[in-house]
């Protein structure tokens, strides 16, 4: 039975240390909560805060700290390395609740006083930048005063997209902060005197939303971060569930194994006058006791578990997650697991019930396994899947989601099952005859009596599975990334260029001998009505939903005709007006922006630029390829209207290797502080960053799986360990040399591992196919070679777990297990 | 006749706690090509354990074993196995078949560990020769005792082997049942020339052997030579 108790235990280990690991993280957003925003209130604008806005922060009072964030080239002198970052400067004060925790920790409240910075770990570490080495952004050096670990609003795995670098709001080069440049204003707020932040929120809301700022609170964020945590919750449970199903399997397999042992001890009971249900009743209670102690050694092994929890998903946790003792989980863990348990324990052990005491006399009738099934039989199903939904009910955060789990789960394993057994079935079939003995031999060995090949194979393959799919996404984006920068493509883009300094920066492109491939004008502008009715007035009426696309920023250009990125779909493009045009300005509308605004050609769409109302007609749809690396846009103006707005460029260009495009960006940046760059080396390395932290999560999840299928494994492989020998001693006894009795036996695990491989693979492929069609909207990419070294990981742990397994077994003597029966 | 097994003086003894016990005790015989010996004797009496050790599936405590031109107590157990391989056939009790595979693949298993290749034809000759020739795709579940007893017989001899071992061949087998193994087994033992060391309680089993060994707590107590015409009684 130890192969019930370890399933049982790695599923309540599982569902254990997940539901105590939510209790504790629910705990310390709970406790945290004011360290999650930093501060009582905060407002937030694309723009400096207007005079009215001004008034309102001036008059609302309480200790204010006012922090401006933009994108710049961050340069390290020291090696000449450049890196696009995302530059915070705070005013003293922030955070005032939680801490900057930096290392040396002092660095994280003096960085604020003189010309200090805060760098990212990841960005020192990456640049082999120290404490008191300098960094550049705009014209400004700053000293490097400490090392950014952990920040209010700020998680490690979002420094990833972007590394930040915090300085004195006073320090800052104000010259970054041009007219057209991205930047955030935000000011922060801690009301001593107790004031209700939510409700000042709500009374200013028109009128900070009529000035496009947005508010956030403690409760929000905390509302904001309870959604995003459920979804991690939500991820979580599901591999409880997985977890303990796979378990839960297991325990069904293992019963079944462990009743066909005692058939002949049923039949004898029988003989002597045992009734059917109290034999029944003995496996039971005997079923259970041993349920117990999987449920007591799960528990506390979850327990354990629930300590590596943090660090694995820290990166995406916005607080320090405490590990404590979460009762309730290990009641509700332990309860389930019991529960689910006997459920699964019930069908194999109803066979307990049917047993005829004539098998005493004639064991060939244990092979009678035709019979009908009985209503008990059809009545212990029906429960067990009103179990299942029940279970994944009581684990999802919703009802509704329990039972699409549940739906998912049968789905997933339906699939995983069919895939598996048909494999199982062609294997058994089609072995060719004219293999080497030891080959059939090997394989035949699969189907041995109460083999587990087939729960093994499910443990194993969902856990490939999960892996494989993973891989395949990640392989399939990365891809496409590097085929939209292949041939000629731009691989570089410079951007908040001012008008003045593109002839510079192209001066520079041609000292390296880099191509101007385009250069595009931007200009940052907001819709202010559609159709003759304001945004505005669409806000204050309630029963209309606004969505992003009426309330964002738009960077539109202007340009004679379509990109080769576009096409025009309805209307025409006008490519030019004149200066002194009159009525409304023909531009173009992208398709998808168009749906949402509920635009179509003839529509009129008042635009306020930086100040000024443009108004405009739509007079064409496009479509946009925006895999392209190159600029695209919403909305396309024709020439002769923008061309005096304040507008920054955008330069697209390719540098032969990452060395050409590191040295130019570092020429770039001294030039032109105020210009930032990125390059696809670095977006591959952001994404290639980002990927291996989830799949490091998702690597994780399918350790519960490998792991239940490996003791599965084990548990199978010990279980027929005297068959194994009989088999072994049998073959000895007629001339097998210990080499082929070994060679069988990994014939066996390989088949095994190769099974299970394929069972991963086969859906993975499906799956990965899928994503990356349907979801990411990418070429499918099947990278052979890693899927191979994950074959022969795999491939490899299964050879290995049924050898430590099998050891002891050739050493047998022949005539030891002959006289077994003598 | 050229000697296929030459047992001397072998002894057998394991330990028990403080005790020793002995399971043989200085048993002698030989056997030459195409005879056939029954052994006999009481419950206990190391009747299997000769036979193991005849065969070359254990060690003795002391005294040698010659099979086949071998003395097998020299020999390490992949050359033991080996001479298994080329030599020798087992016929079990509980039939031993491998579940796993038909009956046609179980009777090719000792030609195939000898590294013999293309055998199913002759396995099918060999079935068709104890009377399955429509049983060859059966798994041994799918077979009656008596039948998977037979497919036993053929995996015996698809080796040609010079000497057969078979431990109470019929003894989970019905009385006409075994008289049909019994059968088959001597009329392979006249056609193949093949020695067979027969291990049984079956008195009428044990009368078909030209040579009768009777043991008592590991010791022979009569080595009885049954001809056709006239039996000779030797003591050992």
């Amino acid at each position: 039975m130890l192969l019930y108790i370890s399933s049982m235990i790695v599923g309540v280990a599982a569902l254990v240390s997940i539901n105590s690991f939510g209790d504790n993280l629910r705990q310390a957003i709970d406790a945290q909560a004011e360290t999650l925003l930093g501060a009582d209130l905060s407002f937030e604008g694309r723009t400096p805060f207007s005079d009215v806005i001004e008034a309102v922060i001036d008059s609302l009072g309480g200790e204010q700290s006012r922090r401006t964030s933009f994108a710049s080239m961050a340069y390290f002198p020291a090696t000449g390395d450049v890196r696009l970052s995302t530059i915070r400067g705070h005013e003293p004060g922030f955070p005032y609740y939680g801490e900057i925790e930096t290392d040396p920790p002092e660095a994280g409240r003096s960085y604020i006083t003189g010309r200090n910075a805060l760098v990212d770990g990841t960005l020192m570490h990456q640049f082999n930048v120290s404490v008191g080495d300098s960094v550049r952004i705009g014209t400004v050096m700053y000293r490097v005063a400490g090392r950014l670990i952990q920040t209010p609003r700020e998680t490690a795995a979002v420094m990833l997209f972007s590394p930040r670098i915090y300085v004195p709001l006073a320090e800052l080069d104000k010259s970054l902060l041009q007219r057209g440049s991205r930047a955030e204003y935000e000011v922060y707020f801690r009301f001593r005197d107790g004031r209700d932040a939510d409700a000042i929120v709500d009374e200013l809301k028109p009128l900070l939303r009529a000035h496009n700022v947005r508010t956030d609170t403690v409760k929000e964020e905390k509302e904001g971060w309870d959604r995003s945590l459920s979804n991690l919750y939500r991820f979580l449970s599901l591999v409880g569930f997985m977890a303990l199903i796979l378990g839960s399997l297991g325990v069904a397999s293992s019963i079944h194994v462990y009743i066909r042992q005692r058939i002949q001890t049923v039949a004898i009971l029988r003989c002597f006058g045992a009734k059917a249900w109290s034999t029944f009743h003995i496996y039971l209670f005997q079923a259970i006791g041993m349920g117990l102690v999987g449920v007591t050694i799960g528990s506390a092994l979850g327990f354990g578990i629930q300590a590596l929890i943090p660090i694995v998903l820290g990166d995406f946790l916005p607080v320090d997650v405490a590990f404590s003792v979460s009762w309730s989980a290990i009641w509700l863990g332990a309860g389930i697991g019991m529960g689910v348990t006997i459920l699964f324990a019930l069908l194999p052990l109803l066979s307990v019930k049917d047993v005829s005491p004539l098998i005493a006399f004639r064991s060939e009738l244990e092979t009678d396994t035709h019979r009908p099934r009985s209503l008990f039989w059809w009545l212990i199903n029906g429960i067990i899947a009103l179990g299942i939904i029940l279970f994944a009910v009581i684990q999802a955060p919703q009802p509704v989601v329990g039972v699409f789990y549940a739906l998912g789960l049968f789905v997933v394993f339906g699939v995983l099952w069919i895939v598996a057994r048909s494999m199982i079935i062609l294997l058994r079939r089609h072995t060719p005859r004219n293999f080497p003995y030891v080959w059939r031999q090997g394989i035949a060995n699969l189907y041995r009596p109460n083999n587990q090949t087939l729960i093994m194979t499910l443990a194993l393959g969902l856990g490939t599975f999960l892996i494989a799919t993973m891989l395949l996404a990640q392989q399939s984006l990365l891809k496409q990334i590097s085929l939209v920068t292949d041939g000629d493509r731009p691989n570089l883009v410079f951007f908040d260029i001012q008008p003045d300094q593109v002839d510079g920066i192209s001066r520079t492109l041609a000292e390296y001998d880099m191509p101007l491939i385009d250069s595009v004008p931007i200009v940052s502008m907001r819709i202010t009505a559609l159709n003759g009715e304001t945004i505005e007035s669409m806000r204050a009426d309630s029963t209309r939903r606004l969505t992003w696309a009426h309330s964002r920023e738009y960077r539109s250009t202007y340009r004679h005709g379509l990109t080769d990125s576009e096409e025009l779909i309805e209307g025409v493009i006008v490519e030019a007006v004149s200066t002194n045009h009159e009525g409304l300005i023909p531009i173009t509308v992208e398709s998808d922006v168009a749906e949402t605004l509920d635009l179509a050609v003839g529509d009129s769409v008042e635009f306020n630029v930086q100040g000024i109302a443009v108004r405009t007609e739509i007079s064409g749809i496009r479509t946009v390829d925006w895999q392209r690396m190159q600029a695209n846009f919403f909305f396309v103006f024709p020439s002769g209207v923008l061309e005096e707005a304040p507008q920054f460029n955008v330069v697209l260009t390719r540098a032969s290797s990452e060395k050409i495009a590191a040295e130019v960006q570092s020429s770039v940046v001294q030039h032109f502080p105020n210009v930032s760059s990125i390059d696809i080396s670095l977006v591959m390395n952001v994404f290639d960053a980002i990927f291996r932290r989830i799949a490091f999560v998702i690597q994780f999840m399918a350790l519960f799986s490998i792991i239940a299928g490996l003791l599965v494994l084990s548990a199978a492989v010990f279980i027929s360990r005297f068959q194994r020998m009989e088999e072994s001693v049998l073959l000895k006894t007629l001339g097998a040399s210990r080499s082929q009795i070994l060679r069988i036996m990994l014939v066996e695990y390989s088949t095994l591992g190769l099974l299970a491989a394929s069972t991963g693979l086969v859906l993975a492929i499906g799956a990965g196919w899928g994503l990356a069609n349907f979801v990411f909207e990418v070429d499918f990419v099947l990278p052979v070679q890693y899927l191979l070294y994950l074959v022969l990981a795999e491939l490899t742990l299964t050879i290995v777990v049924g050898f430590v397994n099998s050891r002891g077994v050739y050493e047998r003597q022949p005539l030891e297990v002959l006289r077994s029966e003598v | 006749m050229s000697s296929v097994l030459s047992v001397k003086n072998l002894t057998k003894t394991f330990p028990s706690g403080d005790r020793t016990i002995t399971v043989l005790d200085n048993v002698s015989f030989d056997l030459s090509a195409g005879d056939t010996c029954a052994i006999v004797g009481p419950s206990g009496s190391g009747k299997t354990t000769l036979l193991g050790l005849s065969a070359g599936l254990d060690n003795p405590t002391s005294g040698s074993v010659m099979l086949c031109g071998y003395a097998i107590d020299s020999l390490s157990e992949d050359e033991r196995a080996a001479v298994r391989s080329e030599h020798v056939g087992f016929i079990f009790q509980t039939f031993r078949l491998i579940p796993t595979l038909t009956a046609l693949e179980n009777v090719m298993v000792p030609a195939e560990l000898r590294g013999r290749s293309h055998v199913g034809d002759e396995a099918r000759e060999m079935l068709a020769s104890v009377g399955l020739a429509d049983r060859t795709h059966h798994y041994p579940a799918q077979l009656s005792g008596g039948e998977q007893q037979r497919v036993g017989i053929a995996r015996a001899f698809i080796n040609r082997p010079d000497i057969l071992f078979a431990d109470e061949p019929t003894g989970n087998l019905d009385a006409d049942t075994g008289s049909s193994i019994e059968d088959l087994l001597f009329k392979l033992n006249a056609t193949a020339g093949t020695a067979l060391v027969i291990v049984t309680h079956n008195p009428s089993l044990a009368r078909r052997a030209n040579r009768i060994l009777k043991l008592r707590r590991g010791a022979i107590e009569l080595d009885e030579l049954q001809q056709a015409a006239s039996h000779v009684s030797q003591s050992a």
